[in-house]
């Protein structure tokens, strides 16, 4: 039994960490177009941490994979990561697989009858588990950055594997974490340098207790987004719980991180200048994605209670 | 990371299922409260069978009447336990603080006299540290503790201390230098519970047992080779204390818990199972309480790895204990008109589970530290 993350783990995240920092910075512009450097996320072998060598992967699992996207959920980074190797790549046979790590395909994945990223993926998972092409009309979500689509009509072509939804929970669990880290993290900066009656605002305890409930709801959330992702890449039983568990209780701490980073950032937090928001609406698309923290605890009030009998 | 049982881990698990089957009475699984500890002599006896069965100590050095086992065979232990609803060890104060206290601060005549006698709970153990004026103000204890040649004189009153009705031995926080600053004039010693001048008022708590007591002591002459470190290292040794006391519980409370939330789901499944909205607020306890088995897992891998438990530990007892109250109030809840009877477990646990914030450092102090130790706010101290 050991849950800590090994050498090699901490230092891939390391490494994310320090490639996003430097190329989306808090303080870039966000209004204006935004590479999503996908032919060096594959040089980096970031697109294929879980493809096997045989297949141009790296050969690692889903535990480092949402290593990566805890980090893209710390940097909100604007491309379809999540999308690829998060919703699609699990149903894909060994070439759509092969050219996923090349960095020569981006997939999405159909859910809810929505398609995120539709109009800039290559290819779509449909509800059917089969391929279909990408491309057709957007609408903007809550996210600047993931506008989504419906799939055109018609039979798709059939793949190898089959849809995994706990990976998608789990993924977006893991972006969940790192959102709630990063607007603690500028909370904290805020509230122990901005000052009002000659003191840090940070040493009044009604400001300070919020940022420890958020600190505590981050490890919790942190601990149950790592056991599902152990239990994905680990084909565990526990795998579809874990995953509903994480993704409910995750998505639910980001959002109230964000809120309260932004209510203790005083008027500044409610500004389009400050990058708070961008952290918040993201927080609130995965919280909308995919299934409703309320639809995902009744998924687990059915597994450990067993299914509702009328009365 | 890997959440599997490692072989030897594997193989400590099922010898200790094993052992539980064959000696743990059908009658004392899954008791309430108090009785289970005090009602008669079980508490004892059972805690001297797992001692002689190696289960008591298992992370302490060999030496001293340990099993010099890694911290994930404690933590084994506490699932294994809670698995089986078997009473804990009634030395809970020498193992999870006096114990650890003596062993970091203590000399090795100490460690010899009281480590493996805590483990065979042939000396039960209290705190003496809560004072009616020093609650979490610590450093505001007023216990004299007066130099006279080789003793110590002392006298004062503590109070919020369990065990003490039973304790052989106490571990006591005072004022030895009142002319010092703040912190520097506090020492810490040992004290016999059964020297002349020690008196013990237990102390009826909401739930209607005697689980805590107030201590009086009047003119106790304590040995000087009592102390812990030299006088006036009160504080640090205080520290130690408190730092075992919130570290090392997040597994045994963690396991009690899932007794609590086992029991939850019986009741939902047999008297709430058409109800959409209970059903969502037990799955809510199911994943908060996953939650807060994997942050122990976490904070244990990074001890073992480290040799310090991960930041994340102190988020543990203050999650815990808001948990353990929603929990047990939910279970009264489901119980319908039977919620209000009092019918033993879920009645004792709700009541109980009011004193969750306030014992061990109350959830106030807890965010105080999150925010000052773990965030680095500020101080407004």
């Amino acid at each position: 039994m050991d849950f800590a993350l090994t050498e090699e783990q901490q230092e891939l995240k390391s490494a994310a960490r320090a490639w996003l920092s430097e190329r989306y910075p808090l303080d870039r512009d966000f209004d204006a177009p935004q590479d999503d450097r996908w032919a060096e996320l594959a040089e980096l072998g970031w697109l294929g941490v879980s493809v096997s060598e045989e297949e141009g992967g790296v050969g690692l699992g889903f535990v480092e994979e949402a290593l990566i996207l805890e980090e893209m959920g710390y940097a909100l980074y604007p491309g379809p990561y999540l999308a690829t190797v998060g919703f699609a790549l699990a149903t894909l046979g060994p070439e759509e697989r092969a050219a996923v790590a090349a960095g020569t395909t981006k997939w999405s994945a159909e859910i809810d009858g929505l398609v995120p990223w539709l109009g800039s993926v290559d290819e779509v998972v449909g509800m059917d588990g089969a391929a279909h092409d990408a491309g057709g009309e957007e609408v903007a979500t809550v996210d600047p950055d993931r506008p989504a689509g419906r799939l055109a009509p018609g039979d798709g072509t059939s793949l190898a594997g089959s849809r995994d939804v706990a990976r998608a929970r789990a993924a977006m669990a893991a972006e969940a974490v790192g959102i709630a880290q990063r607007v603690l993290e500028l909370a904290i900066a805020h509230v122990s340098t901005r000052e009002q009656f000659g003191k840090p605002v940070g040493v009044y305890q009604a400001v300070a207790h919020q940022l420890s409930d958020t600190y505590a709801d981050l490890e919790l959330a942190r601990s149950l987004a790592y056991w599902a992702a152990w239990c994905v890449a680990e084909n565990d039983d526990q795998a579809a719980v874990a995953a509903a568990a994480a993704k409910a209780f995750a998505a639910e701490a980001a959002v109230t991180a964000c809120e309260r980073s932004i209510q203790v950032h005083g008027g500044t937090g409610f500004t389009w200048e400050h990058p708070l928001h961008r952290f918040y609406k993201r927080a609130l698309w995965l919280h909308g994605t995919g299934s409703r923290p309320t639809a995902l605890r009744a998924e687990i009030a059915d597994a450990v209670i067993g299914a509702p009998v009328p009365a | 990371m890997n959440l599997r049982d490692t072989p030897e881990e594997a193989a400590f698990r099922a010898e200790l299922r094993t052992w539980l089957d064959e000696n743990l009475p059908e009658e004392r699984r899954g008791r309430r409260g108090g009785e289970q500890r005090f009602g008669d002599d079980f508490g004892r006896d059972w805690s001297r069978k797992l001692y002689e069965a190696g289960y008591a100590g298992l992370t302490w050095p060999k030496e001293y009447g340990g099993a010099g086992a890694p911290y994930s065979f404690q933590a084994i232990f506490y699932e294994e336990m809670a698995r089986a609803q078997a009473p804990s060890h009634v030395g809970v104060i020498g193992l999870g603080m006096a114990g650890p206290t003596i062993m970091a601060h203590g000399t090795e005549e100490q460690k010899q006299a009281h480590l493996s006698k805590i483990l065979s709970a042939e000396e039960i153990w209290c705190q003496g540290f809560s004072e009616p004026g020093a609650g979490s103000d610590l450093a505001a204890a007023r216990t004299r503790m007066e130099r006279r040649g080789d003793v110590f004189l002392v006298n004062g009153q503590k109070v919020w201390s369990s065990f003490a009705h039973i304790a052989d031995w106490c571990i006591l926080i005072g004022l030895s230098d009142p002319e010092a600053p703040r912190y520097k004039g506090l020492s810490y010693m040992i004290v016999d519970m059964h020297s002349p001048g020690v008196e013990v008022r237990p102390l009826r708590q909401i739930t209607g047992e005697a689980e805590f007591n107030e201590i009086f002591f009047t003119d106790v002459e304590v040995p000087a080779e009592n102390l812990l470190a030299e006088e006036g290292q009160g504080w640090q040794v205080a520290m130690t204390t408190l730092l075992h006391e919130r570290g090392t519980l997040g597994f045994a409370l963690t396991a009690a818990l899932e007794v609590g939330v086992d029991r939850l789901i019986e009741v939902a499944r047999e008297r709430a199972n058409g109800d959409a909205v209970a059903r969502d607020r037990v799955a809510q306890e199911w994943i908060e309480l996953q939650a807060l088995r994997y942050t122990n897992y976490r904070s244990l891998g990074t001890y073992q790895r480290t040799g310090i438990p991960g930041p994340e530990g102190s988020a543990i007892k203050l999650r815990w204990s808001e948990q353990n109250q929603r929990m047990t109030k939910l279970g009264r809840e489901l119980l319908g008109a039977e919620g209000i009877l009092d019918d033993g477990w879920w009645h004792y646990q709700q009541l109980r589970s009011r004193g969750n914030t306030i014992e061990a450092g109350t959830s106030e102090v807890l965010r105080n530290i999150v925010a000052e130790r773990v965030l680095g706010l500020p101080k407004g101290r």
